[in-house]
């Protein structure tokens, strides 16, 4: 028998599967198994832990065997953009401010699309930092501030 | 009649002034999601939660349920004016509306659309009001047994419905009710996979994953395959259905709700399930089908009735059982609870006012989509060309501020963060993630029950068979697994969720 071992889509699923399968499993043991009848903390993630592991082997298996689906190229611009311009966000919406923070999210993110180009996006920026000020700040009470501490605000 | 002074109930607490202008912004809201591609109704109303923290109950249950069923209308325009289908629930309307459009018949396929989608979501409010009162109180008998097995029959029956393989959808709910374990067990107080973060003790608020999964993810992957919109059919004229149209639509659209209706009442159903069935259903049994796939009026008005009965029937198991049968669902009950509401078949009696005015919201609401939909469709199809590379980028400061706002918590945005780049690896294996999010939702509430249940029978497992109404329920779901891994059903299956 021919192993087709290509990395295809079930494979991968399956071996996510088992392997959060496998850690549930193995983290819950520090919890207490307890009986039936009073059932300790772990029971029921040991219990699905082990379903999805046994899952996770059998797609797995099926995929070494049968092959399947590749999964194609990831769109590492977008994911990069996307994730990049949602993580400085939440780093900088506290100490910078919402009128550093926002700009950012807006610009960092739009780098994500082949199509961009700067002079849409920074109207953009600009419009949706004053709507986002007005309505959530002003308007709805969100705790943020348009200038943060490092800018003296 | 009881019944009648109940949807009384209904209507006077809908038609008060506020709620009608809540209703009024949630379908228009809706209109827009379903609308814009790449936004669902998942990802708005989870946006658009934390905002409703502050309204009375009503007018929040209100507002979002118009969103779901105002994306149902606002998806079947984008699908027949674009062939891009702003929802999921009108993939199958764009086979043949958008035909009809290129045939310069663009506003007859707009008119049936709406029509049979009003037609249904009357059907279905009456539908929805006869049978949730005798099913909650049913609901009322249950024991931590029956509501454990119940739950497993739902999240079966949702895996049996989700396209794609099987066995990656059990495994997804799976992943998705240990998602849902993230936090302080009630019973023991010990913190489980919490890595001892104390952002982590409370759990996971679901609002983050669907956030993270349905926006955050849906984004990355949209920006995979993007490319300018134009609008085929920019001028929409009025054409009217004439007689001989309705003639024709008459029976599709009758035959369309009522599929729809039992579809959406099922578990992992609602909306999109319903339109492909009934496509399927209209394909087979039309005098017309070999029209279909070049034009049919008959395969748009079945499947817009489908999928609009099939969203408000989905709320029969939400508002009695208080079991979410898909994600909007997860969500409403979400809502409900941070209102302080427990959804279940206590509502009915403890909150008439609510549950009788969120029914009647529903018809107010698809008379205001009829009403406005049809002048406005001329703005609508200009949102159309909204570009994305413009949109995406809103989206995310939605839901990032949204996100922060829950729990003025900046952890909260990194782990959305977290949850976009799960979403995305997930979409990329074709593991569906509505599942998962389900699963999510109702872990806790399994765990719970299978506990209470064992401890009442002293740790006898029998328990879930010997009980009646628990064992059937059981029954059902095992069932279900076992039909569907028969490998002729399975090919059925296959070709049922193949519909392009």
């Amino acid at each position: 028998m021919k192993l087709a071992f290509r990395s295809s889509k079930d494979l991968w699923s399956g071996l996510i599967f088992l392997g959060v399968g496998l850690a549930a499993v193995g983290i819950g043991q520090d919890y207490g198994m307890g009986t039936a009848n009073r059932m300790g903390p772990a029971y029921f993630p040991t219990v699905l832990g082990t379903l999805l592991a046994v899952i996770g082997l059998v797609i797995a298996a099926r995929a070494l065997l049968k092959g399947g689906e590749e999964v194609g190229m990831l769109s590492w611009r977008g994911m990069i953009a996307v994730l990049g311009a949602v993580v400085i966000f939440a780093a900088l919406i506290q100490p910078a401010g919402l009128f550093v923070a926002l700009p950012l999210l807006i610009l960092v993110s739009a780098l994500g699309s082949t199509l961009f180009k700067p002079v849409p996006a920074i109207l953009l920026a600009i419009g949706m930092t004053i709507f986002s000020s007005l309505v959530f700040i002003k308007g709805l009470g969100v705790p943020l501030r348009n200038i943060g501490i490092w800018f003296g605000g | 009649m009881e019944i009648l002074d109940n949807l009384a109930l209904g209507m006077s607490t809908a038609l008060s002034f506020t709620n009608l202008a809540y209703c009024l912004v949630g379908v228009l809201f809706g209109t827009l999601v379903g609308v814009l591609p790449g936004l669902g109704p998942v990802a708005t109303i989870a946006m658009l939660l934390p905002a409703t923290f502050g309204l009375p109950p009503v007018s929040a249950l209100i507002m979002l349920s118009g969103i779901y069923y105002g994306a149902q209308y606002g998806g079947s325009t984008t699908a027949i004016l674009v062939n891009l289908p702003g929802e999921s629930s009108s993939v199958v309307t764009a086979l043949d509306g958008y035909k009809m459009a290129l045939k310069g018949q663009a506003g007859k396929a707009l008119a049936t659309a709406a029509l049979a989608s009003f037609f249904a979501g009357t059907v279905s409010t009456v539908i929805l009001a006869l049978f949730a009162p005798p099913l909650a109180a049913l609901a009322l008998k249950f024991g931590p047994a029956e509501y454990f097995s119940l739950m497993v029959m739902g999240l079966v029956a949702s895996v049996v419905l989700a396209h794609g393989s099987l066995l990656k959808a059990i495994g997804m709910v799976l992943l998705g009710l240990l998602l849902g374990l993230v936090g302080t067990d009630v019973n023991s107080g010990i913190p489980r996979y919490t890595f001892d973060t104390p952002e982590l003790a409370d759990g996971i608020n679901f609002v983050i994953v669907a956030m993270g999964v349905f926006g955050v993810g849906e984004i990355i992957r949209n920006l995979e395959t993007e490319s300018s919109r134009t609008l085929i059919a920019s001028k929409v004229t009025g054409l009217w259905p004439n007689k001989e149209d309705f003639k024709r639509i008459a029976a599709p659209t009758i035959r369309g709700t009522l599929l729809g209706s039992a579809l959406g009442i099922l578990p992992g159903g609602g909306a999109m399930l319903a339109s492909f069935a009934a496509y399927s259903l209209e394909k087979k049994v039309s005098r017309n089908a070999k029209e279909f796939g070049h034009g049919a009026i008959e395969g748009v008005a079945a499947p817009e009735a489908a999928n609009n009965a099939g969203a408000q029937t989905s709320f029969i198991p939400m508002l009695t059982l208080g079991i979410p049968s898909n994600p909007v669902m997860a969500l409403m009950i979400g809502a409900l609870i941070i209102q302080g509401i427990q959804p279940g078949p206590a509502i009915m009696t403890e909150q008439p006012a609510l549950f009788w005015g969120i029914i009647a919201s529903m018809w107010i609401g698809n008379l205001f989509l009829v009403v406005l939909n049809l002048p406005l469709v001329g703005l609508w199809a200009k949102l159309i060309t909204v570009p994305y590379q413009l949109l995406y980028p809103a989206i995310l400061v939605f839901c990032s501020i949204g996100v922060f706002s829950l729990n003025n918590s900046i952890y909260d945005v990194y782990l959305m963060a977290g949850f976009g780049l799960v979403g995305y690896i997930l979409l990329k294996l074709d593991c569906e993630p509505a599942p998962m999010l389900l699963g999510f939702i109702i872990g806790p509430m399994l765990e719970e029950y299978m506990r209470r249940a064992l401890l009442l029978s002293r740790g006898d497992y029998s328990v879930f068979v010997t009980r009646p109404i628990s064992g059937v329920m059981l029954f059902v779901a095992v069932a279900a697994l076992v039909v569907v891994l028969l490998p002729s059903i399975r090919h059925k299956r296959d070709e049922a969720f193949q519909e392009e």
